[in-house]
């Protein structure tokens, strides 16, 4: 489908399902639709079902972390219609106490999407009949794909031969955390160079 | 009576995670009423090695071989998405005879993925032959990805923008000369299974899906198709130059685990026939020159350019430390892997790393659906089951 169709059928949505679907883009030629987080049933419904829509394939769920905004998950939906070979994005903002509604009524397949989605980044599904962490170990805590969870984690696990089973320790690094940032300062990197603290801020 | 029947109760098993026809890692909790499975609980993520969390921190050129290390037995294929995807927000197209050792290698990734599916496979069901005669072709692909990329698995071959290097004359006649041969071996593993009784019996209706419930699941690639949609991302959207290729869409009609079997075969023989139309087009005058972008800034200058020309070394250095600026955006892009759509859902914030990277494997939409499937089924048919959903661990856990 061209930019074109997608615009149209992204206004065809919006009008259909106001105040659930708020707003649309077209870029690099997919549909992108804003959605109510506490209205995504209802979304997702009417494009399963409705004639002119059928995505009918569920694709993918996950969440996007921007810790700086105040609701700082996007949570991201794909589905794919095979009738109108076409795909649609769905983005609803939610923060880390909002109860998005889960869709594994509508689709049994958003199932794991909806644990992994919680695992890693802790956004919250009502009605999900089974939220258990998934890929994580048992008895994991934090959420790992967070902006603010660090690269080394915070447990680390040996086989201790004394006590003859695995055991959990705060993550001890041998070497110092190396984080190389080759962002040219010229370029966006917002740091001071190394050796370059006398300088002071920049203007 | 009565108080014998309060005193029954479900037996529950354990599967794995090292049980050989676990394929990999999986725990599979099954709750068996006599041999009649009720209830089945996988537990996933013993291979969890953080991959997206790891992509965050690097730059793209540094990603590309995370996704070799996802679904292992066609590792090119995995690459692609990614490279796709940072395409289409870059805005750059690759040339075409890069598009076609691309589309070159993903057949032979995707023949590497279905022949040790199906044969192992058919060693979970009790047939101890197939493995040995396809891992010997596996073992010739191994030796062709070698050759391009210097790696059997984890080759990293791909590049945003083409791929790494060009193909030498002769390694492209050595896979020509494997082809023909190549289908020879097919048939006798057809001869093999196809019409073996034993194999039927595991495998005919057993774990049928019905269309509507396939969609819904999320299943893709194969797991569609042979519930009977003819839906091929490589004709449906074609990417790359897909478009140009002659090959036909092998479906089934009935959902089963044999259906499924012979899909792979038959897509098998189909990806030879468009790896032989790779290798004409490769030869044709007009597949020869470039095989990634020329643009300095997404790729490397040659090496003969860097002796001689300062620009050249300014940009081969941006490019290996900073690495490759990609305009800030969110893409999807998907490719139809051996084991059905694989996709990366990207997000760019401008700078050198990726600011989010989705990874959607097709084995996690597939393995979700175990329980729904093995209901009711016995616990022999639980392996078969697996070993037609195409598992690999690898990508399922990430």
């Amino acid at each position: 489908m061209d930019d074109g169709k997608l615009d149209a059928l992204g206004q065809t949505i919006g009008s259909a399902l106001p105040g659930a679907a708020t707003g649309h883009t077209v870029a690099f030629n997919q549909l992108t639709v804003d959605v109510e987080a506490a209205r995504i049933v209802e979304v997702v419904k009417y494009l399963r079902d409705d004639p002119n829509c059928r995505f009918i394939n569920f694709t993918d769920v996950t969440a996007v972390d921007h810790p700086s905004r105040e609701k700082r998950f996007d949570v991201v939906y794909h589905l794919m219609s095979p009738t109108l070979n076409t795909r649609i994005r769905l983005k609803a903002q939610a923060d880390e106490a909002t109860q998005v509604p889960s869709l594994i009524e509508v689709f049994p397949g958003a199932d794991w999407f909806e644990r992994e989605t919680y695992d890693l980044y802790g956004v919250i599904f009502v009605g999900h009949p089974d939220m258990r962490r998934i890929l994580t170990d048992y008895g994991f805590e934090g959420h790992p794909l967070r902006k603010d969870f660090p690269l080394t984690g915070f447990v680390e696990v040996r086989y201790d031969d004394q006590e003859k089973r695995v055991v959990y320790e705060p993550v001890r690094l041998n070497q110092e955390f190396r984080k190389f940032d080759f962002l040219s300062p010229w370029e966006g990197a917002d740091y001071p160079l190394p050796g370059d603290e006398k300088a002071g801020p920049k203007a | 009576m009565n108080e014998q029947a309060e005193n029954l109760r479900n037996f529950t098993i354990n599967f794995g995670p090292q049980h050989p026809a676990a394929h990999g890692v999986l725990r599979l909790v099954l709750e068996l009423d006599g041999e009649i499975v009720a209830r089945v609980d996988p537990h996933i993520g013993l291979l969890h090695r953080g991959t997206e969390k790891l992509i965050e921190q690097k730059t793209y050129l540094q990603a590309i071989p995370y996704f070799d290390r996802l679904d292992y037995v066609a590792p090119m294929n995995q690459e692609h998405a990614f490279c796709l995807a940072a395409e289409k927000l870059l805005g750059i197209e690759v040339p075409r005879r890069g598009q076609l050792i691309r589309v070159l290698y993903c057949e032979i990734g995707r023949i590497l993925s279905h022949l040790l599916n199906v044969t192992t496979q058919a060693m979970d069901v009790g047939a101890l032959t197939p493995p040995l005669w396809g891992f010997e072709e596996r073992e010739k692909l191994m030796v062709f990805y070698e050759r391009a990329s210097g790696s059997r698995m984890h080759a990293a071959f791909f590049r945003v923008g083409g791929v790494h290097q060009d193909l030498p004359p002769k390694l492209i006649n050595d896979i020509e000369a494997w082809c023909d041969p190549f289908l020879k071996v097919v048939d006798d593993l057809d001869r093999l299974l196809t019409a073996n009784r034993i194999f039927k019996q595991r495998n005919v209706d057993i774990g049928v899906v019905p269309l509507k419930e396939a969609w819904e699941w999320g299943f893709s690639g194969v797991m569609v198709r042979g519930s009977g949609a003819a839906w091929d991302l490589r004709k449906a959207q074609p990417y790359e130059c897909y478009a140009e290729m002659e090959f036909d869409i092998p479906i089934g009609k009935n959902g089963d685990c044999y259906d499924r079997y012979l899909i792979r075969m038959e897509e098998m023989r189909q990806s030879v026939r468009i790896m032989k139309q790779c290798i004409e087009k490769l030869k044709a005058p007009d597949g020869q020159g470039p095989v990634v972008v020329e643009d300095n800034k997404v790729a490397p200058p040659r090496r003969g350019e860097m002796k001689r020309s300062m620009e050249a070394l300014i940009h081969h250095f941006k490019l290996y430390t900073e690495g490759v600026h990609v305009p800030a955006g969110e893409v999807y892009a998907a490719v139809e892997a051996p084991k059905g759509e694989f996709g990366v859902y990207l997000v760019s914030d401008g700078t050198n790393k990726p600011y989010k990277c989705k990874i959607r494997a097709p084995g996690f939409a597939h393995l979700q659906a175990m329980d729904h499937i093995c209901k009711g089924h016995l616990l022999a048919d639980v392996s078969a089951i697996l070993g037609s959903l195409d598992i690999v661990f690898g990508e399922v856990d990430r």
